[in-house]
């Protein structure tokens, strides 16, 4: 059986089935990521894209039962030069061809990555779809909505409030534990290990809908609050971003990714789509403020536009050392800061790790006046 | 400023030509930046020595007594040790000892003589590793006989030896009995410059990883390749099989040691390049730190070449003050050096042995390293980059058949895979032949199933062939097999002997796989429904795999690079644009 990836320009590319079968629709996106498959694949970020990875060889180490970034497979499909078929890693439990059949997440493999990279670098992101039949996946491509088209933070965001423990997920009744700051989360597509580290960093992390009021939000006795990564044009999240301007100067916030250009576009600033966008472990940010540069791990197809932060009153205090793009702003008066990589990592380097706790001392000693 | 460059001296055993290929980037790298550059080096059948490389060059003994006569000569301002691997540490630390440097107001570039005491002091640096509460195998520093003597009932056995100072691990040893342990301990506090040996828990069997990291002097660190070994804890890196990147860590591991390797030359306060090797439980998140090499090594000159990023050239500009967020990317020509490697491609080094050269020779590989040069294989799989490198190896062995073993019996095959030697590789691939398992052999040898399931991905294409050839190709579809075996990498004259073919044979079998390749992209039925409004104009990019060369590129192809670094393998899409 043969397995098809065409390209919304008309580029047919045929290689072998990898998951499920059938046909599934996205915007066809790359990441240089070495290692990383399993916390990509469950990274609500990548909702709506079908996923290429640049390095030929995956699922080497498999999949493991903690590796998990979010309870479902995120992209809508998967792009690999070679998936392996018996892992070797003492976590790991199956491989990723099992993973994506259980899902039910359409792939294909076999093909030249390396080429549709290049096509994507050069030509910009486009639609796509995996297919095992053409005709079929021709017709699945002209009805999609286009990427920019589509909302998705609300298909991914939580249903329902719930807080972070020790063990992951708890009921929102359960009580806190004294000493820990409040810490509400705005959930637009949020990955497990920014739970984790904020827990681990001395928060109580306490996770709302993307569609909370700052009422809502106000009414959960904030220490701070963090606007969560997520998939999807930021222009598209006027509700959100009302909510946040209702927020901004009450409490401290924090934003990753998404939440940097919420922020933005909450101060009146504008963000604009990049060519093939920021994915991979390897980006370089350089910090304006101390001159020091960081290696981050990044996932975004959006940016910050400095142009359009003049006279709003954010500053940008981080750039990206390979394209110039803006990877943090911050508003002084508001104690609001953001930044446009993942210092959560999974995948990626643990460079960023100290804005954790530092965000955690800040509200902090804002608490304690 | 003018910069005296100590070279790395004679090739000896135990050391491949990479500290020529290091000092000449570096040497060139500092000229770019308008320094002048006097070298001194006691070998002149090297890169370095050509007329062009250094301002001033001195073929001279690599002595104290000769080196400063250099400098009275040429009064440089600065020395830049750290790149003529262990001979240049050493020459600088016995200048700086003997008062030289400070005689001659002569300032040390890269990373400070006290930085690399810390990382090749055995008790220094294993002191620093418990102040950053990073892991090292419990070890005993023993500088006598006597104290020898004294932990002979204490350790663990099996145990190693490593003597400090040396080059290339020479004295060093394994040890199964406290009588080994007294004979290999003896000869180790010999040969250490400092008569100096740590004896220490033995982790063979472990995974070793290595990671090559920079840092500049304000404290920019990243990270510029790791790699895996074929072999396990136990053979010297330098004789092993490395793969880069590494294979068989999840990320969550990757970054974990990552993490751990930049602690590391934070603490240590490196400038430049920087080698950390780890040892990683296979079974666990438990890792030791192993050792660190604070200075442009062989393994940095591998991971250059493997990922194009010029570890040397930037090693030099951090040591006359850049910041790594200042220097370009030459290979992207568009960012800069301050980023890590994304490789899509796989790299294998094997190392070269000069057994055919010292036919007599003990075999057997341990912590000292045998290996006098090495080869890299960069392809799109393990299995072709692989097969590549044994080609290159320039040995009898083309592929994976080696008559000794196909001759060996059962007990002595088994005794193959389980010592290694420069041939185990080919022990592995006959014991897959036989149909032992990976699982056995993996018990056998300690080498990752996965290597070895990869290994035996290439014994069934082997065995199809033969079988084909034996069957008059009636087993199967011949172009097929033809086809999968060169994506696999199996050169022709390798499938052209198993298929029992002759050279004309060979060159239809190869037509008939080119054309196999090649065959026109079919005509698709047109689409059906009045919704379709695609552009008509398909055309399938069929798996037309063809040879085709490839862009070392350090960035996985995210951004248009200027290098002409280039690596043949079997693809769809050719990277090498013809200029005119």
């Amino acid at each position: 059986m043969k397995r098809y990836l065409i390209l919304g320009d008309g580029k047919v590319i045929e290689g072998n089935p990898l998951g499920a079968s059938g046909e599934t629709v996205g915007e066809v996106v790359f990441n240089t990521g070495m290692t990383g498959y399993q916390e990509i694949l469950t990274d609500p970020s990548y909702s709506g894209q079908i996923v290429l990875l640049t390095y030929p060889l995956i699922g080497n180490y498999g999949i493991n039962d903690d590796d998990f970034e979010s309870d479902r497979i995120q992209p809508t499909g998967l792009i690999v030069r070679e998936a392996c078929e018996i892992p070797s890693n003492w976590r790991a439990s199956k491989s990723i061809d099992q993973l994506l059949k259980e899902r039910g997440t359409v792939a294909i493999q076999g093909v030249d990555t390396r080429a549709i990279t290049k096509h994507i670098r050069s030509a910009g992101v486009t639609m796509g779809v995996i297919c095992d039949d053409l005709d079929a996946g021709r017709a699945a491509l002209n009805n999609s909505k286009g990427y920019g088209d589509t909302d998705f933070v609300y298909d991914v965001t939580t249903s329902t409030p719930y807080k972070w423990g020790r063990e992951g997920k708890e009921s929102i009744e359960t009580p806190d534990e004294a000493g820990r700051v409040r810490l509400v989360v705005i959930d637009c597509g949020l990955k497990f290990n920014i739970l984790r580290r904020f827990w681990k960093a001395g928060c109580r992390p306490i996770v709302v809908p993307a569609t909370s009021t700052a009422e809502e939000v106000l009414a959960l006795k904030p220490d701070g609050i963090l606007l969560s990564p997520g998939p999807g044009d930021p222009a598209r999240l006027e509700p959100v971003v009302k909510t946040v301007q209702q927020l901004l100067g009450k409490k401290p916030i924090f934003g990753i990714c998404l939440g940097n250009q919420i922020l933005c576009h909450a101060v009146g600033g504008e963000t604009y789509k990049l060519k093939f966008g920021h994915r991979g472990s390897n980006h370089p940010v350089k910090d304006l403020l101390t001159g020091k540069v960081t290696i981050t791990s990044q996932n975004h197809g959006y940016a910050v536009d400095p142009a359009s932060l003049e006279g709003t009153g954010a500053e940008v205090t981080q750039l990206n050392l390979n394209d110039g793009t803006v990877e943090g702003i911050r508003i002084k008066d508001a104690m609001a800061n953001s930044i446009q990589y993942h210092p959560e990592a999974a995948p990626g380097p643990w460079d960023s790790r100290p804005y954790f706790k530092e965000f955690v001392e800040q509200m902090t000693s804002v608490r304690n006046g | 400023m003018k910069v005296l460059v100590i070279g790395s001296g004679p090739i000896v055993i135990g050391q491949a030509a990479e500290f020529d290929y290091a000092g000449t980037q570096a040497c060139k790298s500092l000229k770019e930046e308008g320094h002048e550059v006097v070298l001194i080096n006691s070998n002149p059948a090297t890169i370095m020595t050509d007329p062009g490389v250094a301002d001033a060059l001195y073929i001279e003994p690599l002595n104290v007594d000769f080196c400063e006569r250099v400098i009275a000569r040429e009064r440089p301002d600065a020395l830049l040790p750290t790149l003529g691997g262990q001979t240049g540490l050493n020459l600088a630390t016995q200048l700086a000892d003997a008062g030289i440097l400070e005689k001659y107001n002569l300032r040390v570039l890269g990373t400070p003589l006290s930085a690399i005491r810390k990382a090749e002091d055995r008790e220094q640096f294993r002191d620093l590793m418990r102040e950053i509460k990073e892991p090292v195998p419990e070890s005993w520093i023993i500088t006598n006989e006597t104290e020898l003597e004294a932990v002979l009932s204490v350790v663990p056995y099996p145990c190693i030896i490593r003597p400090a100072y040396t080059l290339g691990g020479t004295g060093g040893g394994i040890a199964d009995t406290p009588e080994e342990l007294w004979e290999t301990g003896r000869k180790g506090l010999k040969l250490s410059m400092r008569s100096q040996i740590m004896v220490e828990r033995s982790l063979l069997g472990w995974k070793e990883v290595e990671y090559e990291v920079m840092r500049d002097s304000i404290g920019t660190c990243i990270t510029i390749c790791n790699m895996e070994n074929f072999d396990p804890m136990g053979v010297h890196t330098g004789d092993s099989i490395v793969i880069a990147p590494s294979q068989t860590l999840s990320d969550l591991e990757y970054h974990m040691l990552r993490t751990a390797s930049l602690k590391i030359i934070q603490a240590l306060g490196i400038e430049g390049g920087c080698n950390v090797q780890l040892a990683v439980n296979p079974e666990s998140f438990d890792y030791y730190i192993i050792e660190v090499n604070p200075r442009v090594s062989r393994s940095s000159a591998l991971a250059s070449k493997a990922t194009g990023y010029p570890i040397a050239r930037v090693a030099a500009k951090i040591a006359v003050g850049k910041t790594l967020d200042q220097i370009d990317n030459q290979v992207t020509g568009s960012t800069k050096a301050c980023f890590e490697p994304a490789l899509d491609y796989c790299v294998v080094k094997v190392p070269r042995w000069p057994f055919d050269k010292f036919a007599t020779g003990d075999r057997s590989l341990f912590t000292q390293m045998k290996a006098t040069g090495e080869v890299m294989a960069i392809d799109r799989s393990f299995e072709a980059a692989m097969m590549k490198a044994i080609r290159g190896l320039e040995v009898k062995q083309k592929d994976l058949r080696h008559a000794k073993f196909q001759a060996a019996e059962a007990a002595d095959l088994r005794n193959s895979i389980q010592k290694p030697t420069d041939e185990r590789f080919w022990a592995i691939a006959e014991g897959l032949r036989r149909g032992w398992t990976v699982d056995e052999i993996n018990k056998l040898s300690r080498v990752d199933r996965w290597f070895l399931r990869k290994m035996l991905n290439l014994i069934k294409i082997e065995t199809r062939l033969l079988e084909a050839g034996e069957s008059k190709g009636v087993s199967e579809d011949l172009g097929t097999l033809i086809q999968e075996a060169f994506l696999i990498g199996f050169p022709s004259p390798t499938i052209a002997s198993l298929l029992g073919l002759n050279r004309k044979d060979l060159d239809q079998a190869r037509d008939a796989y080119l054309k196999l390749g090649k065959s026109p992209a079919e005509e698709l039925s047109t689409p059906s429904g009045a919704s379709f409004q695609l552009s008509a104009a398909y055309e399938i990019e069929r798996q037309k795999v063809m040879p085709v060369f490839k862009m070392v590129d350090t960035c996985a192809g995210e951004f248009e690079s200027q290098t002409p670094y280039y690596y043949g393998t079997f693809e769809q899409e050719d990277d090498a644009v013809v200029r005119n």
